[in-house]
């Protein structure tokens, strides 16, 4: 299941009864139902599964693996 | 691609590989429960980078996979009549049924769609009113909110000629009945991240602390399975369990509320048959009463469903990780991806079609699964 | 000049526009039934739009000189994409340089052209005229010559508003034997540009997908660069264009035949990020995914920096790469390394890739 990815919003608009965005993945970009995320706005990176935007991307958190990871090797990687 | 391409970057990887090696001492045995991530394991080779001691036994977090013989011959049935146009993910369209698929159905006559969202079958039941239009809602906790938003908006439009087929399954039912099985030899989980955005990680610790295993709730890259697994690994090593969150940049601690809402207003738990499995109380959604006239099992009387399981078929034993598909009598012979006799043969996440590809080239105990990204189901 | 033979040229000079009026703006059976309304259809769409005279259709057949040396190379196509039209070309254009590069790929020179069609009951002449008009393009481009043709109607429904089957002739000069028997441990994988394009460019515009994108079809002939690849070096085993099934059949194809091994990089396999964006949203792997102007060859590893320079300095090849190279290891399996490091096999594929949700 769950074949969701990241994208940028970069636009909000209302179809009909529906908040939807404009969710651009590496230059396609498609409607998403925003009904279930409404605080995310322009400039976010939304979790898109099935044309509905399921979570806002974390920035922090997305980097905190690789803070872990320089701190399990600390020294320069060799070839 | 922001928040891909980082995670699948070389030198991470190998820094979280050899850690684990640094770790592992002793075998492990670690179900990663969703599909997705198992394809992605596949895709990207991790499972040819592990060291011996880990193994990955695939998990039953696919729904290609699970869904019951009985509701693909009730989908079959329904695609069949005239005037409907049926509508599907991709993933179900080569599931056989007790006779065919859908693809064979469409062949026969049948209407048959692909969809990526359930609101493109929503858009063509408004674009033909006289026709009626039926959404094959499967799917786990993930796909829940949409496929409900899909009825939601239905009746809130008032269409008359929309219905869905519902046959959504839960994971944490699925988990126990794993961790239930005597013959469970399953020691820790990767758990299904993507499901954890929507329902949060809650319903996932008791289960934890009944059976005494580590839920480490993972991403779908290369870089977040590969740190799920060296968190399992750490904690069996440590003897430790409990619900762990490796995918924080997506799933917060309680999920996605407005997503449940949607979900609630919409659909109940209930009972669901697990092909393979069996049934398995409280594993299921159907839809609420007040939404019957959503139903597409009730609007269309297909009759009696009787159906016929090839007897041969392991699928439910591969399914929780007790048996190989080489252990299967059909495997290969009569057993193959373009004659599949169950669903983990369709898929491209079920262990039987990813084994397939390599059943001539073993690479020692770790057999590089198949990179069959193609066709899901 | 007589009297009689001004009268004569006065009677055979015909219509000043030129767009010559058709009594039908949609195809009706009758246009395919051999009498009046075919050869109307004839005279006053094909014909114009071929920018060919009468003469093209007063024969059954076209009788062409042989050549005095080299190989005839014979090939045959159908197409039936839908939609007619998108982004990047239609099935006119399609089929001409689908027919030409199926000739190419195996160092023939492009010489005649034949085309049949079946028209769906229905179909709009302006459309056709515009997909005829198309090919006429695509031809002179190569050059290629149209010499044969041939039109049927089927009732409404029975075809998607046109099929097109192709017979292509070139000949292959003395000296050129490509094969995909041939690839050898050692030799080298090199791909002209880009996978998926086409693929992609045509999903995308399907109902129920809707992906907004400026990505066109990479529909081109490639004569040009075959020739290209083959003057730069006399170590080409085999080349390919990967339409159906991407690359991963075409390499499949070749790994069987010549019982080798192909390794692949993921990391230098040239993708266009709007491709690359389009498959993982709808969870499709780009190597299944069809081109429709690529060219992959085998090259032997000491000609293969010449033969990457060769079609990078050719207007259809500037994003060449080499990614991989023919193993004698498992033999018949093409293998990939990702990224990330791993493995995996790159299985041929079993039916249509289709948008998962899993």
């Amino acid at each position: 299941m769950c074949l969701a990815v990241p994208g940028l919003l970069t636009e909000v608009f209302v179809d009909g009864d529906v908040r939807m965005g404009k969710v651009s993945f590496g230059g396609v970009s498609r409607a998403v139902c925003l009904e279930c995320l409404q605080d995310a706005v322009p400039g976010d990176y939304v979790l898109v599964h099935v044309g509905f935007a399921l979570s806002r991307i974390d920035e922090e958190e997305a980097m905190r693996v690789f803070e872990l990871l320089k701190e399990l090797e600390p020294e320069e990687l060799t070839a | 691609m922001k928040y891909l391409d980082e995670y699948r970057s070389r030198a991470p990887v190998e820094r979280l590989v050899r850690a684990i090696e640094r770790v592992a001492t002793r075998p492990a045995v670690i179900m990663e429960i969703c599909g997705g991530q198992t394809h992605s394991i596949v895709r990207h080779g991790l499972d040819t980078m592990l060291p011996e001691l880990v193994e990955l036994v695939h998990g039953p977090g696919c729904p290609v996979c699970v869904t019951p013989l009985e509701m693909i011959d009730r989908a079959h049935a329904i695609a069949a009549r005239p005037g409907v146009i049926f509508c599907s993910f991709g993933d179900m369209l080569r599931v056989p049924g007790s006779d065919g698929d859908l693809l064979r159905a469409k062949a026969r006559g049948a209407d048959v769609r692909v969809v990526y969202s359930p609101l493109d079958a929503l858009k063509l039941a408004e674009q033909n009113p006289h026709r009626e239009v039926v959404f094959f809602a499967i799917g786990f906790e993930t796909t829940a909110p949409a496929n409900a938003m899909s009825a939601v908006l239905a009746r809130k439009r008032n269409l008359r000629n929309f219905s869905l087929l519902v046959s959504h399954v839960l994971v944490p039912p699925a988990m126990e009945a794993i961790l239930g099985a005597a013959d469970n030899r399953v020691r820790g989980f990767l758990g299904p991240g993507h499901v954890c955005a929507v329902m949060g990680l809650e319903e996932y610790r008791p289960i934890a602390a009944r059976h005494g295993v580590p839920i480490v709730v993972t991403g779908f890259e290369p870089v977040d399975l590969l740190e799920g697994i060296l968190r399992v690994v750490t904690a069996l090593e440590e003897g430790r369990s409990g619900v762990d969150n490796q995918y924080g940049r997506s799933v917060r601690d309680d999920g996605n509320r407005a997503a449940r809402d949607v979900i609630d207003s919409v659909f109940e738990v209930c009972d669901r048959t697990w092909r393979g499995v069996g049934k398995i109380a409280a594993s299921g959604y159907r839809l609420r009463d007040e939404l019957r006239e959503l139903d597409a099992e009730a609007r269309f009387d297909v009759g009696r469903i009787a159906p016929v399981e090839p007897a041969e078929c392991i699928s439910g034993f591969v399914l929780r990780g007790v048996k190989k598909p080489h252990d299967c009598p059909a495997f290969g012979k009569r057993c193959t991806p373009e004659t599949p006799l169950g669903a983990t043969m369709v898929s491209s996440e079920g262990a039987c079609a990813a084994y397939h590809a390599y059943a001539k080239e073993p690479r020692g105990k770790r057999l590089p699964l198949a990179g069959r990204d193609a066709v899901a189901p | 000049m007589s009297d009689a033979a001004r009268a004569r040229d006065t009677v055979s000079f015909d219509a000043s526009c030129p767009i010559p009026a058709s009594r039908y703006d949609a195809i009706v059976l009758g246009h395919g039934s051999g009498g009046r309304l075919s050869r109307e259809l004839l005279e006053t769409v094909f014909l114009p739009a071929l920018g060919q005279g009468p003469e093209l259709a007063q024969e059954d057949q076209a009788v062409v000189p042989l050549p005095t040396s080299g190989r005839l190379a014979i090939t045959t196509d159908s197409f039936v994409v839908s939609p007619l039209v998108f982004p990047g070309g239609d099935i006119g254009s399609l089929s001409i340089h689908g027919t030409v590069n199926d000739l190419a790929v195996g160092g023939a020179r492009p010489l005649y052209i034949t085309a049949s069609f079946i028209l769906e009951e229905g179909l709009s002449t302006a459309l056709l005229r515009r997909l005829v008009e198309s090919m006429r393009r695509a031809c002179d481009a190569v050059p290629v010559r149209l010499v044969a043709g041939d039109t049927k109607v089927v009732d409404r429904g029975k075809a998607d508003g046109v099929f097109i089957t192709t017979t292509g002739v070139g000949v292959v000069p003395d000296g050129v034997h490509l094969s995909a028997t041939l690839a050898r441990p050692g030799d080298r994988v090199v791909v002209s540009g880009p996978l998926g394009d086409h693929g992609i460019a045509i999903l995308a515009s399907r109902q129920g997908i809707e992906l907004e994108t400026a990505l066109e079809s990479d529909s081109a002939a490639l004569h040009g660069l075959a020739r290209a690849v083959l003057d730069a070096s006399t170590e080409v085993r085999c080349m390919r264009d990967p339409t159906r099934g991407g690359l991963s059949s075409a390499l499949n194809e070749i790994a069987a035949a010549s019982r080798v091994g192909i390794s692949l990089r993921e990391s230098d396999i040239p993708l266009r990020p709007e491709v690359r964006g389009a498959c993982e949203l709808l969870g499709l792997d780009p190597l299944y995914v069809a081109c429709e102007g690529r060219l992959v060859a085998i090259v032997g590893a000491d000609d293969a920096g010449r033969v990457l320079a060769a079609m990078q300095g050719h207007p259809l090849g500037r994003d060449a790469a080499v990614i991989g190279r023919v193993t004698a290891e498992r033999p018949g399996i093409v293998s990939l390394k990702s990224v990330s490091g791993g493995e995996r096999v790159v299985a041929l594929l079993s039916g249509e890739q289709l948008p998962r949700i899993c």
